[in-house]
């Protein structure tokens, strides 16, 4: 049975992965790198992955990592989503580096790759869309053309390329390799369009084994994600409770109207259930479920609007103080909407499942 | 709970188990006389206490018991039957009981010999159940009889009116609350009392509903004598002895464990990959939907039954009523949709009285409108929003004027 609770091991990570983050993050640091060229902390960053050990937990001990399991790394996911952390951990640590332990972890460039992800140093992203769904079918021919949308591309040393001849890593600064930030709607996830141009990559593995890894990865990709909004969420729904607490008008505690009550009573009961479908989601990752597709599918079809949902209603109650840029609010209803696009939105799920459930379409 | 004794194991249940099959195998004995012997066995509900149906262990191990005895096709006690006094009486008994109380009520209910109601609801307290005003007064010649110092010792006289009572037309016993001190306020002058239905004082009516049917009685209660034996908890402390019925209540409406489309989705998902000539686009992604909140209704509920294995009681229980009560309706109207112009049709108004509650039984117009209880009862969603925000959110309650005047002086 699906084991939906957190180890004691995960609430000691959590712990200290949240006591990290809340000494280095704040709401005037995260709008400034935002605003800035380095979005970037390298800092947070050596601290996070390298010295924590969050960025290897899914590669193995041998590859120098943690050996650990995706219900780790969502544990990590889930504090990140709380601060809104600027950090390529889900592009690099989850989706580049599940996408690499699909390919033949004997090889020595896989290995190499993987070691030097596992350690922080590295820092890889998968070439394609932000929003690409599970079960990508359409790829170029070779190593050619723009990609645009691609998250954390600014911050990669090696860019995964995805190409239906197989998979090919570019060194990020090889000549013919163009970078160009976008302006994103969430400020703390940067984007960028990658474009190739006669360039020279090491091809990792042929078409078949590519296609299966670079699904792998994007599966692993969407089913964390969940963890990030259930993260969102969380912290929203905490920090309205909060601020309604406080906040008195008409003579009494704002948060004591039965109107506003509701409000955040239903949103506890859609963050209690966006946990466990969070939850099912990674522990299906981590044992290698025959129903991983399922619980992934759920979870993206579930979490993804809990999480807008949450930052809205967290804006609303906060009412004109919401709505300002000095407040976190907006970095974290940017963030939710954005993720409820990333790796494909609820009603692409609501598709994948339509067919693993055997719901199918009218004809 | 710390015993010198080890308790026994999940080995020692399964061996116990087999024990009480093999001198009393279900093949040869009589329902009754089986479920008799199991509930002396300990083996009824093993989180009970020894020689009241269990064993003291805790109550995840029943899952062993119910696992050997169901391989070997062994008589149930139905508890959907008899689920008012499983779920509701038999924990507050526990709790509040006496030691004559408990030996004389609880092992002839999880039997099912005897069936309990419970009479709590009023026409005019309902949502606000502690502004309840059926009366019950110390009956002056037993209390005379008794002298001054046994006032405690006196007969009970009840009159008044309860409503929404399931079962009463089946029912041997009641749980009851009546007010027995008007001169405090609301909350503080109740008493918990145990009703005898078979006193010529209880009058049961059917009470038809929305769906056709009597699932529901009115209970009128006409100088109805209550023993000072089946008073319920001290006198006066009623509510704070109901309130361990009513945590119980939602418990067992919303937490049970279901397989996947288990509730009402199942009949819906199944008329969709039968019927592909009812399918739509529209009806389709609402379908998909729904399908995915009650998939994460179903894991949030297994994990809160994880959480009580693990003794890690969370407060999510008392979210899963409003979750199930949500999807319910949503799935049914959506059911009725699918259907068209079958969905315009109904299987049976004629009235009847079913002896239990099928929330997913007979078609898709009746699911869709008995779901409507579902809001309401075991206390409205409403209600239940608002003990979350300030039980479990910590969010202030509103202002109230009821709290600290005598219940005789208020509005009604």
């Amino acid at each position: 049975m699906t084991d939906l609770l957190y180890s004691e091991t995960e609430d000691d990570l959590r712990a200290a992965v949240r006591s990290l983050l809340a000494g280095r993050l704040d709401t005037p640091g995260l709008l400034s790198r935002a605003e800035s060229d380095t979005p970037y902390d390298h800092q947070l960053w050596t601290s996070l992955a390298a010295e924590m050990g969050t960025a290897g937990l899914l590669v193995p001990e041998k590859l120098g990592g943690q050996g650990a399991s995706h219900r780790e790394a969502a544990v990590v996911l889930e504090e990140l989503g709380r601060s809104v952390a600027p950090a390529p951990y889900l592009t690099s640590a989850v989706v580049a580096t599940e996408v690499l332990l699909g390919l033949d972890t004997d090889s020595a460039p896989v290995a190499g790759l993987l070691t030097a992800l596992a350690s922080g140093d590295g820092v890889a992203v998968l070439t394609l869309p932000l929003a690409t769904a599970p079960g990508v079918s359409h790829l170029p021919a070779g190593l050619t053309g723009t990609v645009t949308g691609v998250a954390d591309a600014i911050a990669a040393r090696t860019l995964l390329v995805p190409t239906s001849e197989g998979l090919y890593a570019v060194d990020a600064k090889a000549p013919g390799v163009t970078v160009e930030p976008l302006v994103p709607l969430d400020l703390t996830r940067p984007l960028a369009a990658v474009t190739f141009d006669g360039v020279r990559g090491d091809l990792l593995a042929d078409a078949a084994t590519s296609r299966t890894a670079v699904h792998r990865g994007l599966l692993a990709g969407a089913g964390l994600l969940a963890s990030e909004q259930l993260g969102i969420a969380e912290w929203c729904l905490e920090e309205t409770v909060r601020y309604t607490r406080e906040r008195h008008q008409f003579n009494r505690p704002v948060g004591g109207f039965q109107a506003l009550k509701h409000r955040m009573a239903q949103l506890w009961l859609e963050v209690v259930s966006a946990r466990a479908a969070a939850r099912n989601a990674a522990d299906a990752l981590a044992t290698g479920s025959p129903e991983t597709e399922l619980a992934v599918a759920v979870a993206q079809a579930y979490c993804g609007r809990v999480a807008v949902r949450a930052a809205e209603e967290c804006i609303q109650l906060h009412g004109g103080i919401g709505m300002t840029w000095e407040h976190p609010a907006h970095l974290y209803l940017k963030r939710a909407k954005s993720d409820a696009v990333a790796f494909g939105s609820a009603g692409a799920h609501r598709t994948l499942l339509a067919g693993l459930v055997d719901l199918p379409a009218p004809r | 709970m710390k015993d010198s004794s080890p308790k026994p194991d999940a080995g020692e249940l399964r061996r116990r188990t087999r024990d009480l099959l093999a001198a009393h195998p279900p093949a040869v004995t009589g329902h009754t006389d089986f479920l008799k012997a199991r509930f002396d066995a300990g083996l009824a509900w093993v989180h009970y206490p020894e020689g009241l149906g269990g064993l003291g262990v805790p109550r995840s191990l029943q899952e062993v018991v119910d696992a050997e005895l169901a391989a070997a096709d062994a008589p149930d006690n139905d508890p959907r039957r008899i689920g008012i006094g499983l779920g509701m009486a038999a924990p507050t008994i526990l709790r509040y009981g006496t030691e004559e109380q408990k030996r004389r009520f609880l092992r002839p209910l999880w039997v099912g010999e005897e069936v309990w109601c419970q009479l709590f609801s009023e026409p005019g307290a309902g949502s606000d159940l502690a502004a309840l005003a059926t009366r019950a007064v110390r009956d002056p010649a037993t209390a005379e009889r008794a002298g001054d110092d046994a006032a405690e010792e006196s007969d009970w006289i009840v009159n008044g009116q309860k409503v929404w009572t399931s079962s009463a037309h089946l029912a041997r016993w009641a749980i009851l609350i009546a007010r027995t001190d008007p001169d405090v306020p609301k909350h503080r002058g109740i008493t918990y009392f145990i009703c005898d239905m078979t006193d010529p004082g209880v009058e049961v009516r059917p009470l038809r509903q929305i769906t056709g049917e009597a699932e529901f009685n009115e209970v009128f209660l006409t100088d109805v004598r209550i023993p000072a034996a089946h008073r319920l908890g001290p006198v006066g402390e009623g509510w704070k002895v109901a309130q361990t019925t009513l945590m119980n209540e939602r418990v067992s409406i919303g937490g049970s464990r279901i397989p996947r489309e288990g509730g009402m989705i199942g009949p819906v998902a199944q008329t969709w990959r039968a019927r592909p000539d009812l399918r739509t686009h529209d009806l389709h992604q609402r379908l998909l939907t729904l399908w995915v909140e009650a998939e994460v209704a179903r894991l949030a509920g297994e994990r809160l039954r994880q959480q009580l294995v693990a003794g890690q009681p969370g407060p999510e229980g008392s979210g899963m009523k409003l979750t199930f009560a949500r999807l319910n309706q949503e799935i049914s109207g959506l059911e009725v949709e699918l259907l068209g112009d079958e969905g315009l049709l109904y299987g049976d108004w004629t009235m009847s009285r079913p002896s239990q509650v099928d929330f997913t039984g007979r078609d898709a117009g009746y699911r869709y409108l008995r779901s409507k209880g579902n809001s309401i009862e075991g206390g409205t969603s409403e209600v239940l929003l608002n003990i979350v925000a300030e039980r479990v959110l910590g969010l202030p309650s509103e202002p109230r004027n009821d709290k600290d005047a005598a219940w005789k002086d208020l509005a009604r």
